[in-house]
């Protein structure tokens, strides 16, 4: 963790400790040389646009759709528990955002508090089963993986008469003011300004090529902030590091493991169904399909971000970073002469390598020998 | 193996009433009857000492006074209102800590972190109200120094600290939030003679700051050299509590060892037990 330590007189028994070595016990340490490794990698092999505005957005806009999951995946993992239902909740919340704002014709200011609360709520029976049973909670949200899948379908074929799509959002929610919060770009005055000063491309009209930050790049980067505040700064932070490294000794401690497990449930659902959100308002339209494997790529995300499988140990910018690596990765391809399927070899080896890296910088934390 | 110890000894006076009193304390474990009906007091600023054999049902006992578990049958007086802890943390807020027998502490996190879990130091209010590290580095290292460990620093984890000193952490934590009764459960089984000397003058100071103290130990020794009573269980049960000097150290052992059987044995080994 990194709490600094203030200046006690010096214990003839500890070596100066290099930066270096400092620096290898920090949990997202892997996550940001992989970020660097791939950016190098580019660099050389990807065409130059890859990494203009526009190549960068390109990028980070699928990254942040992911962060978002892998960032509450990453706050469970740390507090001892996942979930693999996070990508079915996405099309779940999703389903249920879609039939507020089509079926129901509610505002947003109701339908996003509404969708929240709903999501929230399944967030927490998937977590007092698992509390309340004590069966892993691999198995528990394995379960609702389908379960969640399975509604979304059946529901959506109820909301829309028989298809598997619910369309309209856009047409619905687009004069909403609370929209803009939710979905297409932000600052467009600055890009238009950085266009006119000539410092990021513009179409021949003069209009930038950027219309501005994509909104869920902004949620991306206040979540991994908030999350990395809390993780590091508050009592719960505290409370969360210990319900993961030892629920038992951390009850004991008078740490109120339940609470702090099924909220982080209710997080990691509330966070899939931002995503949800952001994305049926995008594409104005809600499916079956949405989010469709998610739980994994979020949960790879965490991995490469320096979160243990055994919980007790991770970081959020971890997440945050792995998830940049992961769109990095994606949209990078398209970039390069390589096949577009290679992705999934490359996937598979960054969550090998980060996975190995971890559990070394475990047995140094921990001085496991 | 002498009686009379450096100490200061609290004066049990039976007119003080009890912090705790645990009256007829029964712990099923399914079928398993751990504990058949023990009672128990503790009053403030004396030294109660659990003594007992191996699964005599010391550890399951001070677990149903400190909210770990609850009592299959029995009354927990505290303060002499009926209490029921659910949590630990009940029984903390209530000003009782506890050095569990496996330390409850979490390897991967560093010394301060392990030292407040739970009850983290706050600044701040509202929504920048947030965990006081600086604070809890400074507390932890200074306690720590008294108990006479010198840590490396206080964002060291856990799992890197030797088995005695973070028996240490534990006790220290303990000490610094056992505001009215202080639970140790054989907090002396790894440390070393420094060390150990020094967690049985803590027990003397906190005594004499009207703290009680219950005291589990195997070693009738360390138990002599602090106790002001004893309670020595067996199989479950109590086999009667003693007072200071109303027992001698080798009735004392005898008991511990469930009886007879020491005798034997003390022969066999010539005395060295
Ligand atoms: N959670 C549990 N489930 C079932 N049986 C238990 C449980 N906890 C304790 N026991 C049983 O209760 C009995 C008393 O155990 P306890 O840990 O209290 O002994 P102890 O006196 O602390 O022993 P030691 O000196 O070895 O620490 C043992 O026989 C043990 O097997
Ligand atoms: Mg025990």
């Amino acid at each position: 963790m990194s709490d600094s330590a203030p200046n006690f007189e010096a214990d003839e028994r500890i070596k100066a400790e290099p930066l270096i070595s400092r620096l290898m016990k920090r949990p997202e340490l892997g996550a940001i040389a992989g970020v660097l490794l791939v950016t190098i990698f580019f660099l050389i092999t990807a065409d130059s646009a890859m990494f203009t505005a526009s190549g960068i957005i390109n990028f980070m806009t699928p990254a942040a759709q992911l962060g978002i999951l892998a960032i509450g995946a990453a706050l469970l993992m740390i507090g001892g528990e996942f979930d693999l239902s996070i990508g079915s909740m996405v099309a779940f919340s999703g389903l249920f955002f879609g039939v507020c704002v089509m079926v129901w014709g509610l505002p947003l200011i109701v339908a996003i508090p509404l969708t929240f609360v709903f999501s929230a709520c399944v967030g927490a029976i998937n977590g007092f089963i698992v509390i309340r049973s004590g069966l892993p909670s691999f198995i528990v949200t394995l379960a609702f993986l389908f379960i969640l899948r399975g509604l979304s379908l059946v529901g959506l074929k109820w909301a829309s008469g028989g298809s598997t799509q619910l369309r309209g959002v856009r047409d619905a929610t687009e004069n909403d003011w609370l929209a803009p919060f939710f979905s297409g770009d932000a600052f467009p005055g600055f890009f238009a300004w950085l266009a006119e000063a000539g410092l990021i491309e513009t179409f021949q009209n003069g209009t930038p090529k950027v219309p501005g930050m994509p909104v869920e790049i902004l949620w991306f980067i206040a979540i991994a902030l908030v999350a990395t505040y809390v993780l590091l700064r508050t009592p719960i932070g505290n409370w969360i590091f210990a319900a993961g490294g030892d629920a038992n000794a951390a009850t004991n401690s008078g740490v109120p493991v339940r609470k702090v497990k099924v909220t982080l449930f209710m997080v990691t659902a509330c966070c899939a169904a931002l995503v949800a959100i952001i994305t049926v308002i995008d594409a104005g339209s809600t499916d079956a399909r949405r989010g469709f494997q998610k739980e994994f790529e979020a949960i790879i995300a965490a991995v490469i971000g320096g979160c243990l499988l055994t919980g007790g140990y991770g970081s959020a910018i971890g997440a945050f970073f792995g998830s940049i690596i992961f769109g990095m990765v994606v949209i990078g391809l398209t970039y390069t002469g390589f096949d577009q399927d290679w992705f999934q070899v490359f996937l598979g080896g960054m969550l090998l390598i980060a996975v190995l890296f971890n559990n070394a910088i475990r047995k140094r934390v921990t001085g496991e020998r | 193996m002498s009686e009379d110890s450096k100490f200061h000894h609290g004066e049990v006076k039976d007119s003080v009433p009890p912090i705790v009193q645990m009256k007829n304390i029964e712990k099923h474990f399914g079928n398993i009857i751990a504990l058949a009906g023990v009672s128990f007091d503790i009053r403030p600023g004396e030294c109660h000492c659990l003594l007992g054999d191996n699964g005599a049902g010391k550890s399951t006992f001070i677990k149903t006074m400190s909210g770990v578990h609850q009592p299959t049958h029995g009354e927990i007086l505290f303060e002499g209102k009926p209490m029921s802890f659910a949590t630990p943390r009940d029984s903390m807020e209530a000003g009782i800590a506890t050095v569990f027998q496996d330390l409850a502490m979490i390897p991967l996190m560093s010394v301060a972190r392990n030292f407040f879990m739970g009850r983290e130091p706050t600044k701040g209010r509202g929504l920048t109200k947030r965990f006081d590290v600086e604070q809890a580095n400074e507390i932890t290292m200074t306690e720590m120094r008294k108990m006479g460990i010198n840590l490396r620093g206080p964002d060291q984890a856990v799992g890197t600290l030797s088995g005695g000193e973070r028996q240490t952490v534990a006790i220290a934590r303990a000490v610094y939030f056992g505001a009215k009764v202080l639970i140790l459960d054989e907090p002396t089984s790894a440390l070393g003679v420094r060390q150990t000397s020094n967690v049985l003058a803590t027990i003397d100071k906190v005594r004499s700051q009207g703290v009680g103290v219950v005291f589990i130990s195997h070693n009738v020794r360390h138990a002599l050299a602090v106790g002001d009573r004893f309670t020595v269980l067996n199989r479950g049960k109590t086999l009667g509590t003693a007072k200071r000097g109303e027992i001698s150290p080798e009735e004392l052992q005898d008991l511990m060892a469930g009886g007879q059987e020491l005798a034997q044995l003390e022969g066999s080994l010539e005395g060295t037990v």
